[in-house]
C-alpha cells in the first residue's frame, strides 16, 4: 500500500489548497476566514487524536473498548444534533434516542448478516458513518421544524381551536420535517456513482480492492444509511413536535 | 338560565405586563354577548383564554361549573369553538377545510351535510373542489366559519370575523349566526363594527384589561 502514503511534507504542500479558500473568502468579503482557520485546526487536531486512539483501539481489540467508542460517538453526534435544535426542549434526549436506536438497529443488522465483523477496525468507522449521517438528518429535521412552526403558526392555532389533537394539528409539519431529514440521503442515492464515488468506495478502490467488490460494499452502505436516516428522522420528529406544545395542548409562544 | 361561564379574579400577564386585570364575569347559556373595547385592550386575549388556547396566569374559568383546566383540551375546544379574525385555509382545496372537522372527530366526510352548510352561507356545491387560492376574502371567512359550525359547538367565539367584509357578506354571516343562536348556540362576539354594536342586546366593554360594566 505504498501508493497510499502521504508524507508530512506533502500535507504541508496540500495546505496551500486551504489558502485558495482563504483568499477567495477574503476577496469576496465572505467573513469566513476565521471559520476556515478554526475548522482546519480542529480537523488536524481531532483527526490526529482519533488516528492514535483508533490505532490503540484496533490493536487492543477489546469488546468493551469498542463499545466505549460506540457510546462516545453516539453521545457526540447527539450533542451536535441537539445544537441544531436549539430552542426545542429536550433536543439532546430526543437526538440521543434517535441516534442510539438508528445506529444500533443498523449495526446489529450488519453484524448479524455477517456484512461486517464485531471488530473495532470495522465497528468504529461504520458507527461513525451511521451516526454522523443521522446527526445531519436530525439537524435538518429540527431546522425545518422550527421554521415551519413559525411559518404556519396561525394554521396550527386554528387547527387546535377546531379541537384537533396536537398530532393532527402538526401532521403536515411532521411529514415535511421527516422528509427534509431524509432528502439529502435520497438525493445522494440518485446520483450515486454518476457524480461522486462515495468515500467508502473510493477508499476501498484506493486500497486496491476490486471495484466490483467495492461497489457491493457501497450498496450495503447505501441501504444502511437509508435505514438509519429514516429511523433517526422519524424518532427525532415524533419526539420533537410535542415540545412545541404545553401539557394543555397549547402552542408554546417563543 | 344556567350559567355556561363563570370567570373569577382572572389575571393574564406576560412578563411584567398585566394584560387582563381581575376579570369577574358570568355568562348565561344561549346568550349572544358582544364584547367591545379599544384596540389592544385585551378582548382577544380574554376570548383565547375562554377557548383554552392560552391559560390565565391566575384566577378561575368555570365551564358549566367546572374548571376548564379539568377538561381534556381537544374535547373542550370542540365545545367552545374559536373563530379567528383573519383565518387561513388549510391544504389545497375547500374540501380539505371542510373535511377537517370530520377528521378531528374521526368521522367519514359527509358531503351532503357539507353542501347543506355551504348553502347556508350562500355558497354552492361547486365550491367544495375549488382551490383555496381561488376564493375571495368574504368566501374564505364564511368557509372558515363553517369549519367551526359543521359540528355545532356549545359556544362560538367570533373574534372580529366580519371585519373587512362588505355589507352583503356581513348580512350572510349575521343571518347564519342568528339562526344558530336561536337553536341554542351561545355566541361571544368581539367587534369594532358600529352597526353590530348598536344592534347588540348584551354587551360588555373591556378597557386596558379591565372589565368596565356588567
Ligand atoms: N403573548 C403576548 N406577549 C406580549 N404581549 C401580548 C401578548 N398577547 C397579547 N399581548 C398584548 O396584550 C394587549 C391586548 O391584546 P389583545 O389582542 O387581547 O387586544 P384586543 O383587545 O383584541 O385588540 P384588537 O381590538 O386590536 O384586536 C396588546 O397590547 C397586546 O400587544
Ligand atoms: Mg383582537
Amino acid at each position: 500500500m505504498s501508493n497510499l502514503t502521504v508524507s508530512n511534507s506533502t500535507l504541508a504542500l496540500g495546505f496551500s489548497l486551504v489558502l485558495v479558500a482563504l483568499v477567495i473568502g477574503y476577496v469576496e468579503k465572505l467573513r469566513i476566514d476565521k471559520d476556515i482557520i478554526i475548522g482546519v485546526i480542529r480537523a488536524i487536531v481531532q483527526l490526529s487524536i482519533v488516528g492514535y486512539v483508533l490505532k490503540f483501539v484496533i490493536k487492543a481489540n477489546d469488546n468493551w473498548l469498542t463499545l466505549a467508542c460506540f457510546v462516545i460517538i453516539v453521545l457526540n453526534a447527539s450533542w451536535n444534533a441537539a445544537k441544531r435544535g436549539n430552542g426545542i426542549p429536550k433536543a439532546f434526549q430526543s437526538s440521543l434516542l434517535a441516534i442510539f436506536v438508528g445506529t444500533t438497529i443498523t449495526l446489529t443488522t450488519l453484524v448479524l448478516t455477517g456484512s461486517i465483523k464485531f471488530v473495532p477496525a470495522q465497528i468504529v468507522p461504520v458507527t461513525g458513518m451511521i451516526a454522523s449521517n443521522i446527526m445531519v438528518a436530525i439537524g435538518l429535521c429540527y431546522r425545518n421544524m422550527k421554521q415551519t412552526y413559525t411559518d404556519r403558526h396561525q394554521q396550527v392555532l386554528e387547527k387546535l381551536a377546531l379541537g384537533a389533537d396536537i398530532k393532527l394539528a402538526s401532521l403536515d409539519i411532521l411529514r415535511d420535517s421527516i422528509k427534509s431529514g431524509m432528502q439529502p440521503t435520497i438525493d445522494s442515492i440518485k446520483t450515486l456513482g454518476l457524480v461522486s464515488l462515495p468515500g467508502m468506495m473510493s477508499g476501498l478502490i484506493f486500497a486496491g480492492v476490486d471495484p466490483v467488490k467495492a461497489i457491493k460494499y457501497q450498496i450495503m452502505v447505501t441501504f444502511m444509511l437509508l435505514a438509519s436516516t429514516s429511523i433517526g428522522s422519524i424518532i427525532s420528529c415524533y419526539l420533537g413536535y410535542k415540545q412545541f406544545f404545553n401539557d394543555r395542548k397549547q402552542l408554546r409562544d417563543e | 338560565m344556567e350559567k355556561i361561564f363563570e370567570v373569577r379574579n382572572l389575571f393574564y400577564q406576560v412578563g411584567e405586563t398585566k394584560i387582563l386585570k381581575d376579570i369577574n364575569l358570568e355568562i348565561e347559556q344561549g346568550k349572544y354577548l358582544t364584547v367591545v373595547g379599544p384596540s389592544g385592550s385585551g378582548k382577544s386575549t380574554f376570548m383565547r383564554i375562554l377557548a383554552s388556547m392560552i391559560s390565565a396566569t391566575t384566577g378561575e374559568v368555570l365551564f358549566h361549573g367546572k374548571d376548564i383546566a379539568t377538561f381534556e383540551p381537544t374535547k373542550y375546544r370542540q365545545k367552545v369553538s374559536y373563530a379567528f379574525q383573519q383565518p387561513t385555509l388549510f391544504g389545497k382545496t375547500v374540501r380539505d377545510n371542510l373535511a377537517f372537522p370530520f377528521e378531528v372527530r374521526k368521522q367519514e366526510f359527509d358531503e351532503s351535510k357539507v353542501i347543506k352548510y355551504l348553502e347556508m352561507v350562500n355558497l354552492n356545491q361547486t365550491y367544495i373542489d375549488k382551490s383555496v387560492n381561488d376564493v375571495s376574502g368574504g368566501e374564505k371567512q364564511r368557509i372558515a366559519l363553517l369549519r367551526n359550525l359543521l359540528f355545532q359547538p356549545e359556544v362560538l367565539i367570533t373574534d372580529e370575523v366580519t371585519a373587512g367584509l362588505d355589507t352583503e357578506n356581513k348580512a350572510i354571516v349575521h343571518k347564519m349566526l342568528n339562526e344558530f343562536n336561536q337553536r341554542g348556540l351561545t355566541i361571544l362576539r368581539v367587534t369594532h363594527d358600529e352597526t353590530e354594536i348598536a344592534n347588540a342586546t348584551d354587551k360588555i366593554t373591556i378597557k386596558d384589561g379591565v372589565l368596565q360594566n356588567v
